[in-house]
């Protein structure tokens, strides 16, 4: 964060489209009506709309513009620990905006939806068999929205079983800011447990901390430090036999395709990240698509409604396909069925076109990616819990006798155009470097990304200032934070003399 | 097929590089009894395959563009989106890129949401928008959580006006069960009651109003006199709105709510059954600590230049994980772009002449229908682009009815309110030409009541 004194008025990269607007510019514009006006309720109306008015050029010039200055995966390599910024296929933006998916309402009559349906039933199942879990609701928005439906899950298991003194959940001090955040919002309470020296989780404090209060653990395994838990099943057998629940969070499920299946070591419930592990694009930042399984005994509580087969088929006429609620819905998560056209078409094609094979490949060679760069820098960088990792590995961004900071070196990496690894997380690591490759990059980008991160090594050691002032070659340099915290312009408007030059 | 790379040489000299010999040597922390499982998955297909089977998965339904014609709004319309909005959207600089963390290399992403955030506050006349959430339902249960944080606990009832989106009130319930509300209001006997009448149950334990404009039966209203009644009381009032109406009719900023909030579907996204659109979030700058959700603000970068910025992040889950104000991570980026885009392509005319002709030809549908003989078209009231039809015979019936005839006649509202089995909420964009409603009126004309 740096603070600055600049008092002249800023440099105007690119206006905003309020600062394109001109009176009586017209865009896009639609028929005149074909049936009689109404008289329109005058007390009802408003007064001005200060919308933007631009013509069609301009607004395309405007974005192309702004796209320009973002960095993205179809324009290099973005090492995001935590987000597994993989190449989106795109065939994928093909199918998702074929017209019967587009244009189809979610309240239509389930007969004339059956595509769709039938579409959403198969993910659940191909979903379930991927992580080996008894049922899957597809309805949560994002992987956020899929752990408060997990944890809301958890804590309706225990209600109804009479059990109201399970209050607490355990996470990790690994573990992503989401997982405590899912648990404050039900007002429960978290207690953290700590890493052991090998990255696993302490066994000691687990033990210490189990006792009936507690509601469940919530894990990422492989964990933050894209390190496999090397006690998982015992980690499963303490908390289970406390009567907790073990929650798994997805996040790292791109490690385990055809590896592992969470449900089949006892994990009871876990969302998915459709758009980390399933190559739905991340938008800058959403959609998300975060659907959850759960293992037998929480099938009745899961989110309402399910897709599920109605009537049976046979030989010559399909099953109907329509919604379910299971019994003990702890209700509702979303407005109508979760992220249809952009999650989950995209994700079904992504399977359809892996297959069982193609999957495990997914994650197989993900690893490969992180440890192949794992073991080229790792005589440059400390790695401070350094054995085989999965899809990802944590470095610390420090080195002695440098003043140079993780972030830092992240700036840095933008001046020989590359995407920054996720820093400062997780938080037990000292300037945490969080580097996850993905399967999609070869070997070359690779072999570039880990002679950049040497350089700046060298840079860092006998020219820090080289990494003060980074980025250089960017079209951006650094932002002073402070100042937009504390004069909070969080919109611009139509200027006041707007109608009246 | 797979977007894996490597060749086999890369692979191997990578191995060797690590100290393997073979890929499944990276694995032995994962329990051996499980390690490797057989996935019971289709075989791989290749691209012509998934596309020509997605077709003909996408084929087999009935759409609302050449299939059917339809009336079916409840929450999600089907408007017409200009080709810009998905032309920018393809744009892979937006969508294959990250939540903008790195500002530096993300100013396109930052600047849009920035514009987003503005025209939304245009839009709703409210002081400031956050940078989306994942739907109208999702926002509204997010209003709940600022009141609550208002409060700090101290004021534990929440009212909820019937005629609100039933979809909206369930997950305000299903968000809000851990956290010891009462919540009331949704249950009345009357669901069509004067839109005022939840005011009755404002008491000074009260957080937090929701009311929505136009309501779940299309009914506008104003809404001033009800706000400041329960201000007077003490508690917020959020106002759930429809984005298409707010560019005709006065605004909810004007009428005094504290947080507007909606779905931004009729904003240049599809249908696409049912998601993902987006939730709008919009309050006043006092509450702008309190509200959860990503937030754009400007500042200036190290050159001197014009650069916006994720700000007043220690909010949010990553800083102040089981203390934060909500647990949302993503917002929905790339569709708060597209409905900038929308906005701006239509500007302050298209938007206008969008509600206009919603507005013209609902009105226009509403007087034909009443002139069908058993049907009474709810119209005394004001109604935007939306109204409750009453027919002779449970709205299900006639539904099976109309779609035999390639119509999708409305929503029956019997399914969420039994009082009004008989009842049809009919809505009409835009896209339904006169044709169109002249077949509707022409069907339920032909009925045989029986």
């Amino acid at each position: 964060m740096v603070e600055m004194t600049i008092t002249a008025a800023p440099k105007v990269v690119e206006p905003t489209i309020f600062d394109l607007s001109s009176p009586g510019r017209k865009g896009v514009t639609f028929p005149v009506p074909d049936v009689p006006r109404s008289e329109l309720p005058a007390s009802l109306l408003r007064a001005d709309l200060p919308l933007p008015e631009v013509a069609e050029v301009d607004l395309v010039r405007h974005y192309m513009h702004l796209s320009k200055f973002n960095y993205s995966v179809d324009g290099g390599f973005y090492p995001l620990g935590s987000c597994t910024m993989k190449y989106n296929p795109k065939i994928n933006e093909d199918t998702c905006r074929l017209p019967g998916f587009l244009f189809t309402h979610p309240l239509q009559p389930i007969e004339t939806v059956q595509g769709n349906l039938s579409l959403m039933y198969d993910l659940q199942e191909w979903l379930k068999e991927i992580s080996g879990f008894a049922a899957v609701t597809l309805q949560p928005a994002a992987g956020a929205h899929g752990e408060f439906t997990g944890v809301l899950i958890m804590r309706a298991y225990h209600r109804s079983r009479g059990d109201h003194k399970r209050t607490k959940m355990l996470i990790p001090d690994a573990a992503h800011g989401t997982n405590p955040a899912s648990v404050g919002m039900m007002g429960m309470q978290v207690a953290t447990i700590p890493s052991d020296e090998r990255g696993n989780v302490d066994l000691q404090a687990l033990r210490a901390a189990c006792d009936d209060t507690v509601l469940g653990m919530m894990l990422t395994n492989p964990n933050t430090l894209g390190l496999f838990d090397e006690h998982i099943e015992e980690v499963v057998r303490i908390v289970h036999e406390s009567g907790g629940l073990m929650y798994g969070d997805g996040a790292n499920l791109n490690a385990l395709l055809g590896i592992l299946r969470p449900g089949d070591i006892g994990f009871d419930v876990m969302h998915f990240n459709l758009h980390k592990t399933f190559s739905v694009p991340h938008g800058g930042g959403g959609p998300g698509c975060g659907p959850v399984g759960v293992a037998a005994h929480l099938v009745d509580f899961l989110p309402s409604p399910l897709v599920g087969i109605l009537e049976e088929g046979n030989d010559e006429t399909p099953p109907l396909f329509g919604f379910v609620t299971p019994p003990n819905s702890i209700g509702r998560m979303k407005a109508f069925h979760g992220h249809f056209g952009g999650g989950m078409v995209r994700a079904f094609t992504y399977i359809a076109m892996h297959g069982p094979e193609g999957l495990k490949d997914i994650s197989q060679y993900a690893v490969l990616n992180a440890n192949y760069l794992l073991a080229r820098l790792r005589d440059t960088y400390r790695v401070p819990f350094d054995r085989i990792c999965m899809h990802e590995f944590v470095a610390e961004g420090q080195f002695k006798g440098s003043d140079a900071r993780a972030l830092d070196i992240a700036k840095r990496l933008m001046d020989y155009n590359f995407h920054p690894p996720t820093n400062y997380f997780p938080l037990i690591v000292h300037e945490a470097l969080m580097i996850e490759p993905t399967e999609t990059e070869n070997k070359d980008t690779l072999d570039a990304f880990a002679d950049a991160l040497i350089k700046i090594a060298d840079e860092a050691k006998n020219s820090p200032k080289l990494l003060h002032d980074a980025p250089i070659t960017t079209r951006f340099g650094r932002m002073d934070e402070v100042k937009a915290a504390r004069e909070l312009v969080l919109c611009c408007w139509l200027p006041e003399d707007y109608d009246h030059p | 097929m797979t977007y894996i790379p490597h060749s086999p040489q890369e692979r191997d000299a990578m191995l060797n590089t690590i100290g393997v010999e073979r890929l499944d040597e990276l694995f032995e922390a994962v329990p051996a009894a499980h390690r490797f499982p057989k996935l019971n998955l289709p075989p791989a297909l290749t691209e012509m395959e998934a596309l020509a089977e997605l077709s003909e998965i996408a084929g087999s339904n009935e759409n609302v563009r050449g299939d059917l014609i339809s009336f079916l709004g409840a929450g999600m319309y089907h408007h017409y989106i200009p080709s810009v909005v998905d032309h920018m959207i393809r744009r892979g600089e937006f969508y294959t890129s990250y939540t903008p963390y790195q500002p530096e290399i993300s100013q396109g992403t930052l600047q849009a949401i920035f514009e987003y955030q503005s025209l939304i506050a245009a839009l709703t006349g409210m002081e400031v928008s956050n940078a989306s959430h994942y739907d109208g339902a999702t926002a509204t249960a997010e209003a709940v959580n600022l009141a609550h944080a208002q409060f700090r606990g101290g004021r534990k009832r929440v009212v909820l006006s019937p005629a609100i989106h039933p979809h909206y009130r369930e997950v305000v319930r299903t968000y809000t069960q851990g956290m010891d509300l009462e919540t009331v209001g949704d249950d009345a006997p009357d669901p069509k009651s004067a839109p005022e009448t939840p005011l009755d149950l404002v008491d000074e334990t009260t957080m937090l109003l929701i009311v929505q404009y136009p309501d779940f039966f299309g009914r506008i209203y104003d809404y001033t006199k009800v706000i400041e009644a329960a201000h007077a009381r003490g508690a917020l009032v959020g106002v759930v709105a429809n984005p298409t109406a707010l560019a005709l009719f006065k605004t909810p900023g004007e009428m005094g709510a504290d947080i507007v909030v909606g779905d931004g579907q009729p904003l240049g996204i599809p249908m696409w059954y049912g998601g993902p659109s987006l939730g709008f979030f919009a309050t006043k700058k006092s509450y702008v600590h309190k509200m959860a959700g990503r937030l754009v603000g400007e500042t200036v970068d190290s050159r001197g230049q014009r650069a916006y910025v994720l700000t007043l992040t220690a909010r949010e889950q990553h800083i102040k994980r089981e203390r934060a104000t909500s647990n949302i991570c993503t917002n929905q980026g790339l569709l708060a772009l597209a409905s900038a885009v929308y906005m701006s392509a239509l500007g302050k005319n298209g938007m206008k002449q969008v509600a206009e002709l919603c507005y013209h030809k609902a009105h226009y549908a509403s007087d034909q229908l009443n002139k069908v003989k058993g049907y009474q078209a709810a119209s005394r009231e004001p109604f935007f682009h939306e109204f409750v039809l009453t027919c002779p015979d449970p709205a299900s019936q006639v539904n099976a009815h109309l779609l035999e005839h390639g119509i999708l006649g409305g929503y029956d509202l019997g399914q969420d309110y039994p009082v009004l089995k008989n009842q049809l909420l009919v809505a009409v964009t835009e896209m339904n030409s006169k044709a169109e409603i002249d077949a509707l009126v022409e069907v339920l004309s032909e009925v045989k009541h029986g």
